[in-house]
């Protein structure tokens, strides 16, 4: 990697911009996160041919084709498979999926689950609008419940899945969330993610401004950002707040939110956010803060160590071949139970 | 031999053994198989299993038997009828007697019919008492009985004891056919070789058995087959599922690269998943995918990465999959998809054969969009096909389905293995980086019209693909109108042009004909053997066995022509024919089908011919 790095200049954001027009609708949030990956991908050291971008069917789906690297647009709801092939086949390779609400939670939900469960090294762009939008404004599997839409004039009637409680449930080893109107946490997380070995699904609240304009607006906007957003970082406390003053405690089995300077509680009474601890627990209630009770978890929640079913599967083989006797076809064909016939 | 017995040579004998699901037939059968290719007989095996796991004891529903043909002279199937029915239980005669030949001789387990089974089994009478055997002759021997008293001190339970009638029977089948029992005795030593006591109480009752067929007056005559005149050459027995396994390590080793296996468990495919990930450190990874379609979209992953991406399943599973073999097709990658078939439609019968999905595999995807279809026609050569499937899909950069069933891929067959060396080369149409050119991803070999792959990883050919309809050369998103029709026409003359690349069709016969039978897949071994036989009485009729499906032999038409009348059997209601109808309208196919979840027999494929040599 560094070698490759030594005697060409290092690459720009330019380097990964594609020749194609992006064809996304204007304040589209896909046109951030787009540049916030072709801006974190300099910084992850890798020559740009090293890097495969695979999506399903959707809006987000696109993203391939606007990315100078290698880059493949399957079919709807099945990038993980093609993805967990594509590394498998190919450890070298920085493997990235793109993909949407629907693509991932609804056609494409059991692979999306089973790639999390093996720990594929995997890293997933999750673009989640809680809308359809590519097929015209239908609900989707994360649309809030009464959410009217062009199939749900009267509402919808279901629950809506948390993608991040789904991961960890699948035994994910790493989520963050972020958001398409924070360039520099996007970057973060993406190089953070990059560099996890394992699954990473992020998790981006990215709005459709056609569809489901400002859906995450209570968490994104500027004014309330303070108040409804909590960044996490890995060993500081979680404190959030216009005046930096709130914080996250554990009260019995449930968190609350406890003001620095009332009732007695200094810094030292607030949550110290451990992503790398095994016990998903914590993890999962901070996934599960939703406005107006609590801001909304950004940032990298969990991030834990664990073996990948690359990893695993060398190992296996390697394993294999150090006690293998037979070890080409001919000698396999003429193994075992054979007669010569004169 | 004792010398009151007379010795009957015969040129072929079919044996069929049938009991409970748990009490060994499939071993028992394989034993005798295995033995008697040692002797240099000529066989052909196929198992016939309950689709159940273990149905209750004694019931038809868990009958499982394993019928082999033995000969002198060329056997290319498991026979119509048996010669010899070894039956265990009431149920197991209950089920298999229609397949006993009249005057054939059944050996059944006194033991076993006691009132209770008899009835489980759905006899409304005793079978021995109520005169239906009287056209058979029937050896009773209470195999149960006598396997406990020659086990009798080795101190086993009971279990353990009544496991080992399988090898009792065996024995005395051993006798019967004059055969050894020291190459099962080899086997028992080795396969049991942590537990000697095992080992002992089967010898026992191997012996046994043997001895007791040779001291009872109960079997009329020993058979005699003698050794079948084959092809000098190394041999071993191969099944179809691990003939297409093996074909298709041997193609990737030939390559140099992986072979990337997505699969999901499915009868009667597992086998070739079991088979594969046996060998994980010859360069071969086994995904058991959590479902059919993330199966075939890993493998379709691993085609991407460069290396060999392969997928199987039965009609099922191979309809799911079908979207994303259209992304194949499409974005014009390496796939190998094997659909070992099986009766359907839906689940249908999951144990059972049938050449149902031909239509599905031609034509079983949205739009236009042809694949490569081979169908092997013996266990064997199933080796062979799936070597090329490899081949024509690497070198034309298409999906390629191998169609084989489940009489493939459970039946079996002396094998003369070839070696490594005498196999073609396999070319990879590899991109090559063109320095400062922008690289088109569709530009295309002018003479095959497959692109050419770009791995990724290689410096200079980033590119994207994908499902999209896309731009001649570079590959570009493009709905333009008249694109989209010229890129339809180039995929499917590309599939189309495979036929400069496959051999001609082979015709067994002369070149012209009363009657030209046509088959596909695996019912060669019947419509040959039955053709050869009408052909010996001096009748003009020939055989065409296709097995390269699409694109068809180039000579397809020329040996049609040839005869007078066409007939095309398969065990569907009619696909191949209609296929045929549509490319060759010239001429008129007569058809013979089959759908019953059974392979054809050789009778009434005899019978067929006639009758249409008389119409």
């Amino acid at each position: 990697m560094s070698e490759h790095l030594v005697d060409t200049p290092p690459l720009t954001k330019k380097d990964f911009t594609s020749d194609q027009l992006v064809r996304w609708c204007p304040g589209c949030g896909d046109y951030a996160i787009l540049s916030a990956i072709q801006k974190a991908m300099p910084e992850l050291g890798l020559p740009k041919e090293k890097f495969a971008f695979v999506s399903g069917i959707g809006c987000a789906a696109r993203f391939p084709y606007y990315m100078n690297t290698y880059g493949f647009h399957t079919i709807h709801g099945r990038a993980p498979a093609v993805a967990t092939g594509l590394k498998l086949a190919n450890p070298d390779l920085n493997v990235w999926i793109v993909t949407g609400d629907g693509d991932s939670m609804a056609i494409g939900g059991n692979h999306f689950i089973h790639a999390i469960r093996r720990n594929v090294d995997l890293n997933i762009l999750l673009f989640n609008n809680e809308i359809y939008g590519l097929t015209k404004g239908q609900y989707s599997p994360t649309s809030k419940t009464g959410l009217r839409t062009k199939s749900t004039p009267l509402g919808s009637a279901e629950t809506p899945f948390s993608a991040g409680e789904l991961a960890l449930g699948a035994k994910g080893t790493f989520f963050a969330r972020t958001i398409d109107t924070n360039p520099k946490l996007m970057t973060q997380v993406f190089v953070e993610s990059s560099k996890h070995k394992g699954t990473s699904l992020i998790e981006i609240l990215q709005n459709c401004v056609i569809y489901n304009d400002k859906t995450h607006g209570e968490v994104t906007s500027r004014e309330t950002a303070a108040d409804h957003q909590l960044h996490l970082e890995h060993g500081k406390p979680m404190i959030f707040g216009k005046e930096s003053n709130k914080g996250i405690c554990l009260n019995g089995l449930k968190l609350e939110i406890v003001t620095i300077g009332e009732n007695g509680i200094t810094e030292n009474d607030i949550l110290v956010h451990d992503a790398h601890e095994p016990d998903p627990t914590l993890h999962n209630m901070l996934v599960r803060m939703m406005l107006p009770e609590f801001p909304v978890a950004l940032g990298i929640i969990r991030q834990v160590e664990g073996l990948t079913y690359g990893d695993m599967m060398e190992k296996q083989a390697e394993g294999a071949k150090s006690s293998a006797k037979i070890n080409s076809m001919d000698e396999l064909i003429s193994s075992g139970n054979t007669w010569v016939v004169d | 031999m004792a010398e009151n017995k007379t010795i009957e040579e015969r040129e072929k004998v079919v044996i069929r053994f049938a009991g409970d699901s748990g009490d060994g037939m499939q071993l028992t059968g394989s034993q005798f198989t295995f033995t008697s290719a040692l002797f240099g007989n000529d066989l052909a095996t196929f198992p016939d299993f309950p689709a159940e796991i273990r149905a209750p004891l004694g019931t038809v529903e868990g009958v499982s038997g394993f019928q082999v043909q033995i000969g002198k002279t060329d056997v290319l199937t498991p026979g119509d009828e048996a010669d010899v029915l070894v039956a265990m239980n009431p149920a197991a005669l209950k089920s298999n007697l229609s397949w006993v030949k009249k005057n054939g001789n059944i050996i059944i387990d006194t033991d076993a019919f006691v009132a209770r089974n008899i009835e489980k089994a759905g006899w409304e009478q005793n079978p021995l008492e109520n005169g239906i055997l009287n056209d058979y002759n029937l050896v009773e021997a209470p195999i149960t009985s006598l396997t406990k008293t020659a086990l009798d001190g080795l101190g086993l339970d009971n279990k353990s004891i009544l496991r080992s009638k399988n090898m009792f029977a065996l024995g005395m089948m051993y006798w019967l056919f004059d055969r050894s029992v020291d190459s099962t005795v080899n086997f028992l030593e080795k396969k049991f070789k942590d537990k000697p006591e095992i080992v002992e109480a089967n010898k026992k009752a191997l012996n046994a058995g043997y001895f007791y067929a040779e001291t009872v007056e109960a079997l009329p005559s020993a058979y005699k087959v003698p050794p079948a005149k084959v092809e000098a050459g190394e041999y071993r027995h191969i099944s179809g599922n691990q003939a297409i396994a093996w074909g298709l390590m041997a193609a990737v080793e030939k390559l140099g690269k992986k072979l990337f296996y997505g699969s999901y468990p499915i009868t009667p495919a597992s086998d070739i998943l079991h088979e594969l990930a046996k060998h994980k450190h010859m360069g071969v990874m086994t995904l058991q995918a959590e479902d059919e379609i993330a199966a075939c979209c890993s493998a379709i992953g691993a085609s991407y990465a460069g290396h060999v991406g392969i997928t199987a399943s039965a009609g099922p599973g191979i309809a799911l999959k079908g979207e994303a073999i259209g992304l194949a097709t499409m974005v014009e990658l390496p796939l190998i998809i094997i659909d070992v078939q099986r009766g359907g439609p839906s689940t249908g019968l999951p144990t059972k054969t049938e050449q149902g999905d031909l239509n599905m595999a031609i034509g079983g995807r949205n739009s236009d969009s042809p694949i490569i279809v081979i169908a092997p026609s013996t266990p064997a050569n199933c080796f062979h096909f799936s070597y090329q499937a490899v081949k024509l899909s690497i070198e034309h950069m298409t999906p390629v389905m191998i169609l084989s069933d489940g009489y493939l891929a459970n039946g079996s067959e002396p094998w003369k293995f070839p070696k490594m060396a005498d196999f073609p080369e396999i070319k990879v149409p590899l991109a090559q980086v063109n320095g400062e050119e922008k690289f088109y991803p569709y530009k295309r070999d002018p003479e095959k019209l497959s692109r050419f792959i770009a791995i990724p990883g290689t410096k200079g050919l980033e590119h994207r693909i994908g499902g999209l309809e896309k731009e001649d050369e570079t590959g570009d998103i493009s709905y333009d109108p008249i694109n989209h029709e010229k890129m339809t026409k180039i995929r499917v003359e590309k599939v189309a042009r495979v036929a400069n690349y496959i051999p001609e069709q082979k015709l067994i016969g002369e070149s012209q004909g009363d009657l030209l039978i046509v088959g596909w897949g695996s019912t060669e071994g019947a419509l040959l053997t039955a053709m050869k036989e009408i052909q010996a009485v001096g009748r003009k009729v020939g055989l065409a066995q296709f097995n390269y499906i699409n694109p068809v032999p180039k000579n397809t038409a020329e040996i049609f022509a040839g005869y007078k009348k066409i007939l095309v059997c398969e065990l569907n209601l009619g696909q191949f024919a209609n296929y045929l109808r549509g490319h060759f309208p010239e001429f008129k196919f007569e058809q013979y089908n089959k759908v019953q979840g059974l392979p054809f027999t050789v009778f009434e494929i005899k019978d067929e011919i006639l009758k249409q040599l008389k119409s």
